[in-house]
């Protein structure tokens, strides 16, 4: 059989890898500052676009779409085109992957920081971009099918059905969580609202853990580990029952985010039954990829690309045995809101995307440069102290969480809360906050040391950018001929359209099932007939809070714990948010909940709390938002923002919308005027035509209309 | 806890199908493919495994 002769792009894995650690460095930098800034609020500089809530969405989409999602890019890039025995299907469309990508990194680096959010978690960018994503990931779809129709190999090895996985799964998460109604370039509002946008936003949100951080990098495990440990994966037919179980599994598990809301709750359960499984084919897939070593533990002392894989799978298996027991609703009642949340998701991430990813730099570099590392000795200092850093960021992190739920909770034997003051849980924890952002360090450092050793490694090095390799070309029987006997699995897994297919149909199924139900019934979302829409100047003051990503350490959702109802008020209905688009529930408890703080301070508390929070609150860590005061508010988009809320059956009256600004202006004045004889001082001058006008009325309204209706 | 799954469930018709019958496609394709894993041939499962270990590495 004659021979053909082909190349490898490693041009484009060599772009990919040095924008994973360029724009890794970057994020993790940006995770250090918002670190530091919860002892030290005055790292914000009083800047705006410097402030925690802002670049808190910045540091989650840098080191998520920018480090790992490169990351993946150059390991699948590297990988499938070596699995395929075929170039890439196109340059161009290699290319367009590549500088769209980056162009969409840009663009969320400058908007996130200057406000621009859509609030969802991990998909805050707005509506411009969300369209950006879309086409450069069809880009990759239709690059990466047209390699795998070029093959010339007859099979599809298990790491490619994890890249179809990722692709078809990503696409449809995206798109359904981003379905929303544009008032502005910068500006849209979500089709969903409250509960239902919750329960679609953690359907997405734990699905981007699971088909962005989890699925591509099992594929890279499959493929890198044995390559590094040079011996085949120690069972393939694990690897297949991992793959259906792992897709099956993780599309149901969302709403363990929500657990004790306002959610149905059918749906919470049916996110815990779902979760507890997941922990079979999560460690089915650990023990594969550890049990490759078997045999080679000798060369894990030597070599630190095995080095970082072993933790790597290890940390793996941590969090994937963690994220099932966190959706127990006992220990989730424990752990929700806390900072035990932030350690679990950073074992993940730090060290099973973070350390699979740096081996995977440390085998791929230096032999697309044909040359030899740097040093080895600076490779496993790296490891070193990534692996110090991972146990200082978790370590504090799960004691800060521990101190904080106990606090919170603590009653004294007269029945009331020991802890009553919120503030005296988050003063408690500042010890642990510095020893994290410590670990944080160590990791970062551990970054720039493999950034110095790569680039000494490639410095005097060739890049070899079109890799000559051989084959035999695929006779098409090959592929379409029907052996006898053979099982119908070998029959979708040798057409990659049949997988794409088999894959969106297994998905589909738990998606269906979780979200139309909360969609339909009407029983799910109780109606109260007292709660009204936002007036005009509560919406515009909504959407304050969202461009100040208040949302990243204030919840707006009190579980029915009696802890929780004698802190903040009653417990939340579903019925409450069914104007809220989006919801902003939030998932962290840096600061108290806000959904009953509406009239429970005046608004010159709200006033003083905001300009300076020491003033009313000594000792706070939430930054001074000083630009409300000298920020007129922009009622421009006032009209627009009724008529799209009416679009999505907003019950605002017919015409209401012309009359907005004016009813927004009514308000403004009458809360300045209040504001002026409560805080009796002649020398504060209130201008009810600022920011700040239009917060203190949200702030006054939320969770209040439920009180009506006594 | 299965009283309110109940509860919510029989408010719209046959509804209460759905999740069985998801269960019910899970636990098949899980099903076959455990007595696939157990039931293939161990040659073709070699190829297979061999497959990232193919390319010479330069």
């Amino acid at each position: 059989m004659s021979l053909e002769t082909f190349y490898y792009d490693n041009r484009i894995v060599r772009n990919f890898s040095f924008a994973a650690v360029f724009w890794g460095a970057i994020g993790m930098l940006v995770g250090l500052i918002i670190a530091i800034q919860l002892y030290v609020p005055d790292l914000n500089l009083d800047l705006p676009w410097l402030t925690y809530g802002r670049i808190r969405a910045l540091h989650t989409n840098a080191v998520i779409f920018a480090f790992v999602g490169n990351a993946m890019f150059a390991g699948v890039y590297y990988s499938l085109q070596r699995l395929l025995k075929t170039r890439m299907f196109s340059d161009v469309l290699s290319n367009i992957h590549f500088w769209g990508w980056q162009f969409i990194i840009v663009l969320a680096a400058i908007t996130l920081p200057l406000g621009i959010t859509s609030s969802k978690e991990y998909a805050e960018l707005e509506w411009p971009i969300d369209i950006a994503i879309t086409i450069i990931w069809v880009v990759f779809g239709w690059n990466m099918f047209g390699s795998i129709l070029k093959t010339r190999e007859k099979h599809l090895y298990v790491a490619i059905w994890f890249y179809i996985a990722t692709f078809v799964t990503v696409a449809v998460l995206h798109i359904v969580n981003n379905l929303e109604i544009p008032v502005s370039l910068f500006k849209s509002y979500s089709v969903f609202a409250g509960v239902q946008d919750a329960l679609v936003q953690w359907w997405y949100g734990h699905n981007a853990v699971a088909f962005f951080l989890t699925t591509p990098i099992l594929g890279l495990m499959y493929y890198f580990v044995p390559k590094a440990a040079n011996r085949p994966v120690y069972s393939y037919r694990l690897s297949i029952i991992h793959f259906w179980a792992l897709i099956f599994l993780y599309i149901w598990a969302g709403p363990h985010h929500l657990l004790y809301t306002s959610l149905p709750d059918w749906a919470q359960s049916l996110g815990t039954v779902f979760s507890i499984m997941l922990i079979a084919p999560s460690w089915g897939g650990m023990i594969n990829g550890l049990l490759t070593l078997r045999g080679v533990w000798d060369k894990v002392r030597e070599d630190a690309v095995l080095k970082f894989f072993v933790v790597a799978i290890t940390a793996y298996g941590m969090s994937t045995f963690e994220g099932p027991m966190l959706s127990l609703k006992n220990v989730n009642a424990i752990a929700h809101y806390t900072d035990w949340i932030p350690a679990h998701v950073h074992i993940g991430t730090l060290g099973w995307n973070g350390f699979l990813i740096f081996g995977m730099f440390y085998w791929i570099i230096p032999r697309i440069y044909q040359t030899k590392i740097y040093s080895k000795k600076l490779a496993n200092i790296h490891f070193w102290i990534g692996t110090l850093g991972i146990i200082f960021w978790a370590l504090p992190m799960y004691w800060a969480g521990f101190t904080q739920s106990l606090m919170w909770k603590e009653f004294t034997a007269d029945g009331y809360l020991a802890y009553g003051n919120f503030l005296e849980t988050v003063t408690q924890i500042i010890p642990m906050y510095i020893t994290r952002s410590f670990g944080g360090l160590l990791y970062l450092i551990g970054v720039f040391i493999m950034i110095f050793n790569m680039r000494k490694t490639v410095k005097n090095a060739d890049l070899l950018s079109n890799e000559a390799a051989e084959a035999p070309a695929l006779v098409s029987e090959d592929i379409t001929k029907s052996h006898k006997g053979e099982h119908w699995h070998r029959w979708i897994e040798r057409r990659p359209i049949q997988m794409l297919v088999f894959s969106l149909l297994a998905i589909l199924v738990g998606t269906l099932i979780e979200l139309i139900p909360t969609m339909v019934i009407k029983d799910n979302v109780p109606t109260i007939a007292s709660v009204k829409p936002y007036t005009p100047l509560e919406l515009e003051g909504r959407d304050l809070y969202i461009r100040e990503g208040c949302n990243a350490c204030h919840s707006q959702m009190i579980r029915p714990f009696r802890s929780e109802t004698e802190r903040y008020g009653e417990y939340s209905k579903a019925g409450e948010f069914v104007y809220d688009h989006p919801h902003l529930w939030g998932s962290k408890r840096t600061g108290p909940d806000l959904h009953r703080i509406g009239k429970k301070y005046t608004h010159a508390w709200h006033f003083n709390h905001m300009y300076d929070p020491t003033m009313t609150s000594p000792g706070s860590i939430m930054p001074r938002y000083q630009w409300l005061f000298k920020d007129d508010l922009d009622v421009s988009l006032t009209e627009k923002k009724i008529v799209a809320m009416q679009k999505l059956g907003v019950p605002y009256d017919k015409g209401f919308e012309k009359e907005a600004v004016q009813n927004l202006q009514l308000q403004a004045k009458e809360i300045a005027d209040e504001l002026k004889i409560q805080l009796q001082d002649p020398v504060t001058e209130i201008d009810e035509n600022k920011e700040i006008i239009a917060l203190i009325a949200y702030m006054q309204r939320l969770g209040t209309d439920i009180k009506k209706e006594k | 806890m299965l009283k309110y799954v109940k509860h919510y469930m029989t408010t719209i018709d046959g509804v209460e199908v759905y999740p069985i019958v998801a269960l019910g496609i899970f636990a098949t394709v899980f099903v076959y493919y455990t007595l696939w894993a157990i039931k293939v041939n161990k040659n073709y499962v070699t190829e297979l495994e061999e497959m990232p270990l193919d390319n010479k590495d330069i």
